[in-house]
């Protein structure tokens, strides 16, 4: 080995490491900003000496409450669901090698909702209840999908097309319940249908953030092998990744937090589908792209919040935001992947 | 030189779900060596070459390397002593050529860690190895065939193992290609050691560059020897069921198949 190939091997590591590190960066400081103007604008705008004031505990009139019992849990709610849809799809576009492999399109998602909805229309059961049915849901989601598009040769082609003929499945389930439910059931069950981060409260949190605080770095840490599992079962395995074992965590850390973001905010649209590529786009490849694609959701959470809040004449929930958004790419990217022909 | 392992298999049935393709293969593979597996479409070659690369869980039978059978050895642990070149590698997209070498490094690397000084080194070798260098720092996207198969060699270097499975290393190259990466695998194996196990469609290139050879037909190992002992005329119609001639390779003195059809055969 030559000393010249060494350094240019490493220049080129040191670069793409460098643009990594910065991206990442940006992207944290940007969910800084975000963050503050949630907390500043409202109604009324505070300036963010008083909203710093009324987070430390101090009672100002009308700050506090606007603050701390309104604008911190929206908050919250927008920073956790965000992350948990961006890491949450990136994983499965990543471990499936396809973007079009994600959580909204193949009905995980919406097994999470349908048995929700079914939980609160049906049975009465309370919101503890209510976000375990989900996480179970969505793992049978997944299970179900796997089992029927099982057939050798592993097709993630096939896995797609079952996935968005249960997520058709489900919704109609979805929509049903909704028909027949009792009136004052619906109010909750509507939260399952379209993101949105109004009405959070505080005591809704904790499931969402403990399960992020868990779920996120399981991810992070399995990012190695999300990597391996990228080159392909035969490669991967070759190079000594326990294949079904990575496969089943990072699964079982990506529908946690799907399920219980989705408890939170509802399905936001879009979200899960576009941080990885936006992610990826923006940092390149050849480094983890698990933080960023997380902190891509968040900003956009955010950011599409606010814009849904105050950038027209009609207050519209985050979820239709994200939606007039992804929509024209999920578009662009069917047309993109037709014409090379790997649909 | 790499040190020399004792990689067996003995009496192995597999196949995929319940069609058999191997019915009963023992061999001991050459340490050190270049051994080519031939055989015709459909004999199980690959599939011979996978389930030794553990990629297929053999129904019976038992795989050892060095007395122990390799489902007993941590993953990370086989992966740094048996390697495998798969037919159809996935390229993750826009990735740098660097950085996908550099993927072969796992079996080495802890969960968080970065690359070592011991992986750049290992990646450098290897890319030099395979004639890349100067391709480390552009996208994978941007090669040609014949590039990306070095690459892809190349990871499997960085892998560093002792024992390496190439599953048609020449397939849709260009015959100045093919040749080119057979001579680079031939290097490495005079200048490392490194055991080296292939399959190849060719018969005549086989013949060239194997030391030993282990001849399929319809999941049985038929023969096995040097190429001088083993390509006969009586072997090749056995194992392709094609009538042939063969003769001294007026290049390198191994035996050269050549073929008879139906036309063109002049008149004895």
């Amino acid at each position: 080995m030559t000393n010249a190939t060494y350094e240019y091997i490493l220049a080129g590591r040191r670069h793409r490491r460098r643009r990594w590190l910065l991206v990442t960066c940006s992207l944290a400081l940007l969910a800084c900003i975000l963050c503050c103007l949630m907390l500043m604008l409202g109604n009324t705008l505070y300036p963010a000496r008083d909203v710093l004031r009324a987070l430390s505990g101090e009672q100002l009139k009308g700050v506090s409450f606007a603050v701390n019992t309104i604008r911190l849990p929206r908050m919250l709610a927008g920073l956790f669901a965000g992350f948990a849809f961006g890491l949450a799809g990136n994983t499965f576009q990543t471990m499936l090698r396809n973007p079009l492999a994600n959580p909204n399109v193949i009905g995980i998602t919406a097994g999470s909702s349908a048995a929700a909805v079914f939980c609160i229309i049906v049975l009465h059961t309370s919101d503890t209840v209510v976000s375990i049915a989900s996480v179970v849901a969505g793992l049978a989601t997944v299970v179900a999908i796997y089992a029927l598009s099982r057939a050798k040769p592993f097709s993630v082609g096939r896995l797609i097309l079952v996935g968005i003929g249960i997520q058709a499945m489900l919704s109609a389930m979805i929509s049903y319940l909704l028909l027949v439910g009792a009136q004052q059931d619906i109010p909750a069950a509507l939260r399952w249908l379209s993101g949105s981060l109004n009405g959070s409260q505080m005591r809704e949190l904790p499931p969402l953030v403990i399960s992020v605080l868990i779920c996120a770095p399981v991810a992070i840490v399995l990012s190695k092998h999300l990597s391996m599992l990228e080159l392909g079962e035969q490669a991967a395995t070759s190079l000594g990744a326990h294949t079904d074992k990575t496969r089943i965590w990072l699964i079982l850390s990506a529908v946690c937090m799907l399920a219980l973001a989705t408890a939170t905010t509802g399905p936001i649209a879009f979200v899960a589908f576009l941080s990885g590529p936006i992610a990826k786009r923006l940092v390149g490849v050849g480094f983890s792209n698990v933080i960023p694609s997380g902190l891509v959701g968040l900003n956009l959470v955010l950011a599409a919040d606010l814009v849904g809040q105050f950038a027209f004449q009609v207050r519209f929930p985050v979820g239709v935001i994200t939606g007039i958004l992804g929509a024209p790419y999920l578009i662009l990217l069917l047309i993109r992947m037709n014409r090379k022909g790997n649909l | 030189m790499k040190p020399t392992h004792l990689f067996k298999t003995e009496n192995i049935v597999a196949g995929y779900d319940h069609k058999t393709i191997l019915h009963g293969i023992s061999l001991v593979i050459p340490s050190n060596k270049i051994s080519v597996i031939v055989g015709a479409n459909a004999c199980g070659k690959s599939t011979l070459l996978k389930t030794m690369a553990r990629l297929i869980k053999p129904a019976s039978g038992e795989i050892t390397l060095d007395g122990k059978p390799i489902g007993k050895y941590p993953p990370k642990q086989l992966a740094r002593i048996v390697g495998l070149l798969p037919q159809s590698p996935i390229v993750p997209e826009g990735i740098s050529v660097a950085d996908l070498v550099g993927r072969g490094r796992f079996p080495h690397q802890s969960l968080l860690s970065g690359w070592s000084k011991k992986d750049y080194e290992a990646v450098a070798e290897a890319m030099e190895i395979m004639n890349i260098a100067e391709l480390a720092n552009l996208h994978i996207d941007e090669l040609s065939g014949g590039q990306r198969q070095r690459v892809w060699i190349a990871m499997a270097l960085a892998q560093q193992t002792d024992i390496l499975f190439l599953d048609e290393p020449t397939t849709f190259l260009d015959i100045t290609y093919q040749i080119e990466i057979l001579d680079l695998l031939t290097d490495l194996n005079r200048k490392h050691g490194t055991t080296i196990v292939m399959v190849l469609h060719d018969m005549n290139l086989s013949a060239r560059y194997a030391d030993y050879i282990f001849a399929l037909r319809e999941g049985r190992l038929v023969a096995e020897g040097e190429p001088a002992q083993v390509m006969t005329s009586g072997l090749v119609r056995d194992v392709f069921g094609l009538d042939c001639t063969v003769i001294a390779d007026p290049v390198s003195g191994s035996p050269m198949v050549v073929p008879k059809g139906r036309y063109h055969v002049l008149p004895v």
